[in-house]
């Protein structure tokens, strides 16, 4: 990729990508269905769809600074610096995993494998290191991606074979990958006297009061973040979303690029892996277990349409984000540990129903103030 | 069930022999089919022969009495040879049961049965069954397992002790009317007593202690921390406060939040008592990357393998937990003792357990393995497991 394929200006996630599609081969004339058809009305609403990806955002963060102000006044230790610091620390690996989900999610797919793939990975990590205790670090995270891409791999070439839905098949992976796991450790647990205290350092080490760990989960949600929003494969993958047969008819080989998400979903949960096994430091064949409907759930918080076509890596992140410090601000209010999940659930549900609100609000003022020009 | 057919023996092992009982079938096996058949027979004629002149109709509860009332204990028989020993942990492919199941792998090797393991990979009564019942079919003579629920493996056991095997429970009791020996890890006493008496050294007598736990229904964590309290109420431990009951539900991520937000919640928190190796460990790895780390004591119930970085780096002074591999083996022994009629289950009868020594049956068919060992820096390198 290169950036001359990049577009200039970040364009509305909805209806944008299907038209800017167009330089490749015009769909047939005959009966086809203008490109782009079911997305949100392509002649009006692109400042509309803007606002609403905005106020999507906005109601997560909102959600969070609320969450944050109202338990910081409950504690003041809320906000202690070791107190922040663990949060950004506990986010990192939902963050990256959430990224990679949202690639996956905006072409109307969905990967649950990627708790699988994360344990995988992790516990490859941990191999590697009782193997080669004289490890590098940078090899640690490349094995980690790799072993992470291959399973992505597996799980695109297998939607794209098999055409089955995504869900399907990576529900499978999702055993198979812990099987795998299963049948690797058989029963072995990794600790953290197995591992060189350079990797376990890097699982707390900090730069400027920032976790090391939090720094790779930010550079890693811009590089999506910009893939999705400014590169034309980005946009793609919501033209897809958005309505896969317009965008097969306008020329997008949506099969490659599903695979394509796929790939760098599973990529991303490997590297999740080795960032969890330096943090945790113990390592067996149980880790990641449940995580994906965790991300899941991130992503649809952040404002990812679950069936695809919109929303961007950021509000997944802050998703992710806002579940963590939920998880956080429950233990720091001393909620009692019977309620704690129903909270948990009750907290996301207040969240999205405040973002929903707020999109809704956001799309009537967009339509009030199109009403003039549109007469 | 008048007659069943044999099972078809492994062939005996010499008592020196290095290998293993998993040896190839030689040409000679089938004469001494005949042998080892009659050996078989003999082996099983006090649990098996005994089970199948019941009537019909007698309840599970009758059976299990039946089973080891009918026959007496003679502590100097020898133990049988060729036993067939079958570990059904709650779970494969888990750390604790692997070592534990390992332990018993070594004491059949011992006495020269032949051993296997078996279970499901995810920890549920209703797929411990279906092994149960193959175990049975295959009349196996020793069943040692820990059951993930002490009723729903009931009906399973039973038919299982019918079939003429022995049942030794470990980690995990199954109800006492199903099973013939339970081997209790350590008494909930003793645990609880040796983790406060080691917060109580660790924090010079007196402070605000907490407890992180694994999750709030879990049965033998809540027996401990119950325990726990009552022993603060003792009058030694006036200084020390219990604030509060933490539940990391045995993952690694929740367990982290909930140690820090005790420490957020809790200035003056000065210890805490994770009773759960899970816990302990992530409570511990959290501490060591944290500011908190070394003015807040920890201690609890974790593995050495699993704390050795963090007693060497100092995050932790003294742990306790019991040697599952001793547990395995104890149970293994205990088995064999049963099977072989040196013990029959009832209160007070005792059996030696190889290089562990002679245990004495308690109440309730259980036996104590011993009170738990503590870990420090001067012995934990002594341990791998």
């Amino acid at each position: 990729m290169t950036a001359a394929d990049a577009h200039s200006s970040p364009a509305s996630p909805d209806a944008r990508a299907a038209q800017n599609a167009s330089p490749s081969p015009a769909p047939p004339a005959s009966g086809a269905p203008p490109a782009g058809g079911r997305a949100p009305g392509p002649s009006g609403g692109r400042r509309g769809a803007a606002r609403l990806g905005a106020a999507r955002e906005t109601g997560v963060l909102l959600a969070l600074l609320l969450l944050v102000a109202g338990t910081t006044l409950a504690n003041s230790r809320f906000l202690s610096a070791q107190s922040v610091k663990d949060i950004l620390l506990g986010a990192a690996v939902m963050v990256v995993l959430a990224a990679g989900q949202t690639l996956v999610v905006v072409t109307r797919n969905i990967d649950l494998s990627v708790g699988s793939v994360l344990g995988l990975a992790a516990f490859a990590t941990g191999k590697l290191f009782v193997a080669q205790p004289g490890a590098p670090l940078p090899l640690a995270l490349l094995v980690g991606l790799a072993l992470g891409a291959a399973c992505g791999l597996l799980n695109g070439a297998l939607i794209a074979a098999a055409r089955v839905p995504a869900l399907v098949i990576t529900l499978g992976t999702l055993y198979v990958f812990r099987g795998l796991d299963h049948s690797w450790a058989s029963g072995e647990q990794i600790n953290a006297a197995d591992m060189p205290h350079g990797f376990l350092d890097f699982g707390t080490a900090t730069v400027l009061g920032v976790p090391v760990l939090a720094l790779i989960a930010a550079a890693v949600l811009l590089a999506v973040g910009v893939f999705l929003g400014s590169y034309r494969t980005g946009r793609e993958l919501y033209a897809i979303g958005s309505e896969p047969t317009a965008a097969r008819l306008s020329g997008i080989r949506v099969g490659r690029r599903v695979f394509l998400a796929f790939v760098i979903s599973g990529a991303l949960a490997g590297l999740a892996g080795v960032l969890h096994a330096a943090r945790f430091g113990t390592v067996d064949a149980t880790v990641g277990t449940g995580m994906e409907l965790q991300v899941v759930a991130a992503v649809v918080v952040g404002g990812v349409a679950i069936f695809g076509g919109s929303g961007t890596a950021y509000g997944a992140a802050l998703g992710a984000l806002l579940l963590t410090t939920i998880g956080s601000a429950l233990t720091v209010l001393r909620v009692d540990p019977f309620w704690q999940q129903a909270v948990d659930g009750g907290l996301i549900l207040a969240a999205i129903c405040l973002d929903r609100v707020l999109a809704l609000r956001g799309t009537r003022r967009a339509r009030a103030k199109e009403a003039p020009h549109g007469a | 069930m008048p007659l069943r057919s044999v099972r078809i023996p492994r062939i005996p092992r010499t008592p020196h022999s290095p290998r293993g009982p998993r040896r190839a079938a030689a040409p000679g096996r089938a004469a001494r089919l005949g042998v080892a058949a009659l050996a078989a027979c003999a082996l099983l004629a006090t649990a098996a022969c005994s089970g199948t002149t019941r009537e019909d109709g007698e309840s599970d509860r009758d059976a299990g009495a039946g089973a080891s009332s009918t026959a007496t204990a003679d502590p100097n028989a020898p133990l049988a040879e060729d036993l067939a020993v079958a570990f059904l942990p709650k779970q494969v492919n888990n750390p604790y049961f692997t070592v534990a199941d390992e332990g018993g792998h070594a004491a059949v090797e011992e006495f020269g049965g032949e051993y296997k393991e078996v279970g499901p990979s995810e920890a549920s009564a209703s797929s411990q069954v279906s092994y149960l019942n193959t175990l049975a079919q295959q009349h196996t003579d020793v069943i040692v397992t820990s059951a993930n629920d002490p009723n729903a493996v009931c009906g399973a056991l039973n038919s299982a002790r019918s079939a003429g095997a022995r049942v030794v429970t470990f980690d995990s009791d199954a109800s006492p009317e199903c099973r013939d020996l339970f081997v209790n890890q350590a008494t909930a006493e003793d645990i609880a007593r040796t983790q406060i008496e080691l917060i109580a050294e660790e924090i010079g007598g007196s402070g605000q202690i907490a407890i992180l736990s694994a999750t709030p229904n879990a049965t033998n964590q809540n027996a401990w921390i119950e325990l726990m309290q009552q022993e603060l109420e003792k009058p030694e431990y006036a200084g020390i406060e219990l604030v509060t009951v933490a539940y990391g539900n045995d993952e690694d991520e929740k367990s982290f939040q909930e140690t820090q937000g005790l420490l957020s919640s809790y200035p003056d928190l000065a210890g805490i008592i994770s009773p759960t190796t899970v816990g302990l460990a992530a409570a511990a790895r959290y501490l060591s990357g944290s500011e908190y780390g070394g003015r807040v004591a920890l201690t609890g119930l974790g593995t050495p393998d699993q704390m050795r970085e963090f007693v060497h780096d100092g995050t932790v002074a003294q742990f306790a937990l019991w040697d599952p591999a001793d547990l395995g083996y104890l149970a293994a022994y205990a088995g064999a003792a049963l099977a072989s009629g040196q013990i029959t289950g009832a209160e007070g009868e005792t059996f030696t357990a190889g290089e562990l020594g002679e245990y004495t049956i308690g109440a309730d068919g259980e036996i104590v393995l011993g009170p738990p060992t503590i870990f420090t820096a001067d012995n934990i390198d002594d341990y791998a497991f």
